[in-house]
């Protein structure tokens, strides 16, 4: 394992060092281990609390700020977070107008957020709501399994119900906007490597040079099958086909993100991201707004994913709307 | 001759010895969790009993701070929350905060009251995990561990050979898992490749069973 860290142990603390070093805009708890906003979250505004396990940056800790979280927890790499966690950065993030946790679809974190919502009502009284997000199509069994992953929709959900937050709309809305969202989006990825765990200090899996894993997890969980490496144009066909078999796509216009891994240089996105830009032109699905880079990624995995999200205007307003976070920043 | 109760220092003491199982097995249940899951399960309880010893064990003589049983598994479920994390640590944690709500402030328990409170942690793993029988999980070695105990207390028998009996249970509950598919945790992503490994939660809730029939299987002090 070669990777710039001084101790497997410290990675998570030592990061944390660096993320208040680089960004004094933020509070950085290093004993809870929680980013939040460096402003106060302004009276009546719902609260965005999100966190998981460490090892996805940006997400969660790169979209605190102005448009989107109002804190975020950090777990150790690829663990949950606990409820005292999540207590510590509702308290900070409350403004009395209640909590939305925004939680990805993993048995751990859906526990440890639960748990976290029930002390949170019943020791502070403090109203708490959550959107569980499960939008990766690779998981093709949810009745008997622990249901879909989920991935790359909680970038857009973070960004969008972030804008809706600021405007001043109350928990039900903003949760019915939360959900609408989770069902609007869907997700495919894949990679050509394994990541490596600190801790474990060896690859998650192991994969021949010749092969891909179609369907992987963020967490380098196995994915729907693997195959014989392709060539670029081949991969993004294998990774819109089952998004758009999914959801129909084609009645309105969407926001595609071209995701990297980790491990996959930006080049390499963006030619992915024309041939994927291609099967969606063929296949009749309009892209009114794209993203492409590393935005959920899986420490250093090569490989990518696909998430497209259904949007009216409204979406697209909320979407186009100001946001000032180290991972999402424009319209200032 | 002593009354058929289990005492708070003998609940410390299964505690105790479910840390030192725990710990001794550490490389084995993560061994089972890399084959299905994500490989910490062995690393994670035991940071989290090592905690909760640390947490009950400090100052007082006796070995305990709490001194009545609910405060104890209140304690016990929250370190476990707080120092676990994953799945574990909210399915230990509701586990033994349950058993402390409905074992209520006393200091003894018989063995219907003890029953009552593994029931009640049951109960908590369900709704926490949402578990089935045949899942794969912690459940199906402690369903019929609690089945077994009660059936032993129901025919006479007293809390050392009811506990004996649990454990015998949640060991065959701990190796029927092995040919199961999983349905929950990260182990259900495999499928049909999660059959043939022994499930970590079961064998980790053999364990705690284990801990309970050694800790009742010892002479009294």
């Amino acid at each position: 394992m070669k990777k710039l860290i001084n101790a497997p142990e410290a990675v998570l603390a030592d990061a944390l060092t660096g993320i208040a070093a680089a960004h004094p805009e933020l509070n950085v708890d290093h004993v809870n281990r929680i980013i939040y906003r460096g402003t106060p979250t302004k009276a009546g505004k719902v609260a965005l609390i999100s966190g998981g396990g460490s090892g996805h940056e940006p997400l969660h800790g790169g979209f605190v700020g102005f448009g989107m979280l109002d804190a975020a927890c950090a777990g150790e790499v690829f663990t949950s977070p606990t409820p005292d966690q999540m207590q510590e950065a509702t308290k900070v993030a409350d403004s009395g107008a209640g909590v939305l946790h925004i939680v990805k679809n993993y048995t751990g974190d859906v526990m440890n957020f639960e748990m976290a919502a029930e002390m949170a009502e019943a020791e502070t009284g403090v109203k708490v709501s959550a959107v569980v997000v499960n939008d990766d199509v690779a998981v093709e069994d949810s009745t008997w399994t622990a249901g879909r992953r989920g991935v790359g929709t909680t970038v857009f959900l973070e960004k969008i119900v972030g804008a809706a937050a600021e405007e001043g709309r109350d928990l039900a809305a903003i949760t019915a906007l939360a959900n609408l969202v989770n069902a609007s989006g869907r997700s495919m990825g894949m990679a050509l490597t394994s990541c490596t765990v600190p801790s474990a200090g060896k690859p998650t899996f192991e994969i021949p040079d010749d092969m891909m894993e179609i369907g992987v997890g963020i967490h380098g969980e196995p994915g729907r099958h693997r195959v014989a490496l392709a060539g670029a144009a081949s991969i993004a066909q294998q990774l819109v086909d089952p998004v758009l078999a999914d959801l129909d796509f084609t009645s309105g216009p969407v926001i595609a993100m071209l995701n990297g891994m980790g491990g996959t240089p930006l080049i390499e996105l963006y030619l992915m991201y024309g041939e994927v830009a291609k099967l969606l032109e063929k296949a009749g699905v309009t892209v009114a707004r794209s993203l492409v880079g590393n935005y959920i990624t899986s420490l250093d995995m090569a490989g990518c994913s696909v998430t497209l999200l259904k949007v009216d205007d409204e979406l697209l307003k909320l979407w186009d709307a100001p946001v000032n976070t180290s991972g999402l920043r424009w319209g200032l | 001759m002593t009354t058929d109760t289990v005492s708070l220092d003998q609940l410390v003491a299964w505690l105790a010895r479910f840390r030192e199982l725990v710990s001794q097995q550490q490389g084995y249940l993560t061994e089972l969790d890399s084959a299905i899951g994500d490989a910490d399960h062995g690393s994670n309880m035991t940071r989290g009993m090592t905690a909760v010893m640390e947490k009950i064990g400090v100052s007082h003589d006796d070995g305990t701070q709490a001194t009545l049983v609910d405060e104890l598994f209140k304690s016990v479920g929250m370190t476990l929350v707080t120092s676990v994390g994953g799945a574990s640590g909210p399915l230990y944690g509701t586990f033994f905060l349950r058993m402390g709500t409905t074992a209520g402030p006393v200091t003894t328990l018989d063995g219907a009251a003890l029953s009552a409170a593994l029931r009640a942690g049951l109960g908590g793993v369900v709704a926490r995990g949402k578990a089935e029988a045949g899942d794969k999980t912690m459940f199906d070695a402690m369903a019929p561990a609690l089945d077994a105990l009660d059936a032993s207390l129901a025919t006479g028998g007293d809390c050392v050979t009811a506990t004996a009996a649990a454990f015998s249970a949640a060991k065959a509950g701990r190796d029927a898992t092995e040919p199961l598919v999983a349905r929950k945790g990260r182990a259900s992503y495999l499928g049909e490749r999660s059959s043939g490994h022994l499930d970590p939660g079961a064998t980790s809730t053999a364990l705690l069973f284990e801990a309970l029939a050694d800790t009742l299987g010892q002479a009294p002090a």
